[in-house]
């Protein structure tokens, strides 16, 4: 009963998160932000993660039901002055959602829960995916069942962007993709988090079916 | 004839020589027509003294290289001075083996118009380093004639990829030369020239995440500066060389940090709690710009160091990010993304007005040549990353197209005291 508790409180809070990043442009938006690409940063234990569904639940309200959509979507309208990161046409967005997709779908075809496994983000978002939440929920129960195992979690990014940018953008997607395990039941100090950026691309071309395969964080399990 | 002085160049000979192709497009706006004859007992063809210096004076874009049409003086009293109208400055000379593994190369530049001897010098090296004599030539002859200081003689540092082997190589300015300083299995990014340029400081992650080593080149010893948890990565030298400035995510996200370069007395200088990195000293030492998303996407910023708040200075459509301060601290140079395309820009501190210089492409990490006058940057040629240059007036821009690897991250170091 409490493992579907805390199920339903991740699948709020990651759907919650999905909807969170488009990038306004405000002129002091530290505090926002900062709260916004956190997966509910304080909820790592019990009494936190029940404060975090607040402003969570609110933020569902208004999502579709396709986070990764909401997000693409909701990027033009925060951005008036055009200050989109990449053509925000629905054709890029759409055809980012379907690669994504693909390379989810590629990679949970080939992942077992006892080798780990990978999750997905949308260009510039380092928010876990409720797509995700299945791997997620996986690997966590998996950590929390086998007190011995460790997990190296690995941010990677697409090569838009410079480098450095791309090595931070990273270790934030490894960080989420850590609290939302810890989240699912997985001990923090099980969880090693690094980033490589995109210094190490699992596909290389320069489009939209390699990026994809790329904004990913790799959950590696081992003793 | 007038003998300024002797040159002993000392250092070790670079090896692995690198086939490079070089291909040069655009001129400048007022060009000094310059004939550059063979030297004398020059054997080298193209990469030669009379090659190498054509070449570096020709990627400028303030050079016309005219053909000497079968004329070979090699002294400055050979020069039949009617037979070369059209000719503002003539460079000639000659080398000389002396039998015990050295050379003296010894060379003119004449002013064509006044008919004057502008200059004669002798150079002594070792005969591996006509290269570099060459360069050093070229340096002389770029300052007399334009009054600049030439930066020929500097060099660079980029990292090459290929099939999945990582190396952190130092080349001459002109791409030649390269020698590897690192070899990896895993990724190496970010390196940064100290000020004195005796020491790299780069990004490994031998030890299976990023971490901040700093080498120096003549001994090849190296230090671990950074290892906090998390990334360390991003270093940047101050101009005075006593500390750094790198990017940890021990507290969180990624933040601005200095260090002094023995690796003590760490202290946190941004608290934004969004991505900052990229950090890059003004040359008074006093600022820094940085690259940071605070504001919903990702932009260049300036702090300064003894406090007060970052100011935005990149408004333009897209992200840009990579700042670089020109060494004049008037502008810098900074990658701008914009509708799937890299782009190579400078921006004015006074006029705030951003100017693109390149056609857009794969085009990143720019980096400015110590007098200013030139870009280094990272390009892509057929799917590979190359190196390429461009004058600062966006006029003439250079690829070197390496034979094989890919490219990434070039950096153009400072000026070598002698």
């Amino acid at each position: 009963m409490k493992k579907l508790i805390i199920s339903v409180l991740l699948l709020n809070l990651l759907a919650a998160c999905g909807s969170n990043p488009p990038k306004a442009e405000v002129a002091d938006a530290k505090p926002a932000q900062s709260e916004a690409t956190a997966v509910a940063a304080p909820a790592a234990n019990q009494p936190a993660t029940t404060s975090a569904v607040a402003p969570a639940a609110a933020a569902q309200a208004n999502a579709a039901p396709s986070p990764a959509s909401t997000v693409t979507k909701a990027a033009p309208a925060a951005e008036p002055e055009n200050t989109a990161v990449m053509p925000a046409t629905a054709t890029s967005a759409a055809q980012e959602a379907k690669y994504t997709k693909e390379a989810r779908t590629a990679s949970v075809a080939g992942d077992s829960a006892q080798g780990g496994g990978s999750v997905y983000f949308p260009f510039d978002v380092d928010a876990v995916q409720a797509e995700d939440m299945d791997t997620i929920l996986a690997q966590a129960k998996n950590l929390s069942a086998h007190a011995s195992l460790s997990a190296r979690v690995e941010g990677n990014a697409d090569e838009r962007g410079s480098s450095e940018y791309n090595l931070a953008l990273g270790q934030r997607r490894a960080n989420n993709t850590k609290k939302a395990l810890v989240l699912g039941g997985a001990r923090s100090d099980q969880i090693e988090t690094v980033s490589y950026g995109e210094e190490k691309p699992r596909a290389t071309g320069h489009d939209e079916a390699s990026w994809a395969q790329n904004r990913r964080a790799d959950i590696k399990v081992g003793e | 004839m007038r003998i300024l002085g002797f040159i002993f160049l000392s250092c070790v000979a670079w090896s692995a020589q690198a086939e490079l192709d070089i291909e040069i497009t655009g001129a400048g706006e007022h060009q000094t027509p310059i004939s550059v004859v063979r030297f004398a007992s020059e054997d080298m063809g193209a990469q030669g003294i009379a090659g190498v210096v054509s070449n570096d004076l020709l990627r400028t874009g303030l050079f016309k290289l005219v053909d000497a049409a079968g004329k070979v003086p090699h002294e400055p009293g050979e020069v039949k001075y009617a037979e070369w109208s059209g000719v503002e400055a003539l460079l000639l000379g000659s080398i000389k083996q002396l039998g015990n593994g050295n050379v003296t190369v010894k060379f003119s530049l004449l002013d064509m118009v006044r008919r004057t001897e502008l200059e004669t010098q002798v150079l002594m090296a070792q005969s591996g380093q006509v290269r570099d004599i060459a360069h050093r030539i070229a340096d002389m002859v770029y300052e007399r004639l334009t009054g600049s200081a030439g930066v020929f003689s500097t060099r660079i540092a980029y990292v090459s990829r290929d099939k999945g082997r990582y190396r952190l190589v130092v080349a001459d300015s002109d791409g030649y030369g390269e020698q590897s300083l690192l070899a990896s299995n895993e990724p190496i990014m970010s390196p940064a020239w100290s000020p004195d340029g005796k020491q790299l400081a780069y990004v490994s992650f031998e030890q299976r995440r990023a971490m901040i080593y700093v080498q120096t080149l003549s001994s090849r010893q190296r230090t671990l500066l950074a290892s906090f948890p998390g990334s360390n990565s991003a270093p940047a030298w101050s101009p005075d060389g006593k500390q750094l400035a790198l990017v940890l995510t021990h507290e969180g996200s990624s933040q601005l940090y200095l260090i002094n370069s023995d690796g003590s007395n760490l202290r946190r200088i941004s608290f934004s709690g969004s991505i900052d990195t990229e950090p890059n000293f003004s040359p008074d030492g006093k600022s820094i710009l940085f690259t940071s998303d605070r504001g919903g996407s990702v932009q260049i910023y300036r702090m300064a160091l003894d406090g007060g708040s970052a100011e935005r200075l990149t408004f333009e459509g897209g992200n840009n990010f990579s700042a670089r301060f020109c060494p004049d601290g008037k502008s810098f140079v900074f990658s701008h993304y914009e509708g799937g395309k890299f782009y190579i820009a400078t921006q004015d501190f006074s006029s705030r007005q951003m100017q693109t210089l390149t056609a857009g492409g794969w085009e990143k990490k720019p980096s400015f040549a110590p007098n200013g006058k030139l870009i280094l940057f990272g390009s892509e040629s057929q799917g590979r990353g190359i190196l390429a240059t461009i004058s600062s007036d966006g006029r003439v821009k250079q690829k070197m197209v390496a034979q094989s690897g890919d490219i990434r991250e070039p950096t153009w170091g400072p000026f070598l005291k002698q």
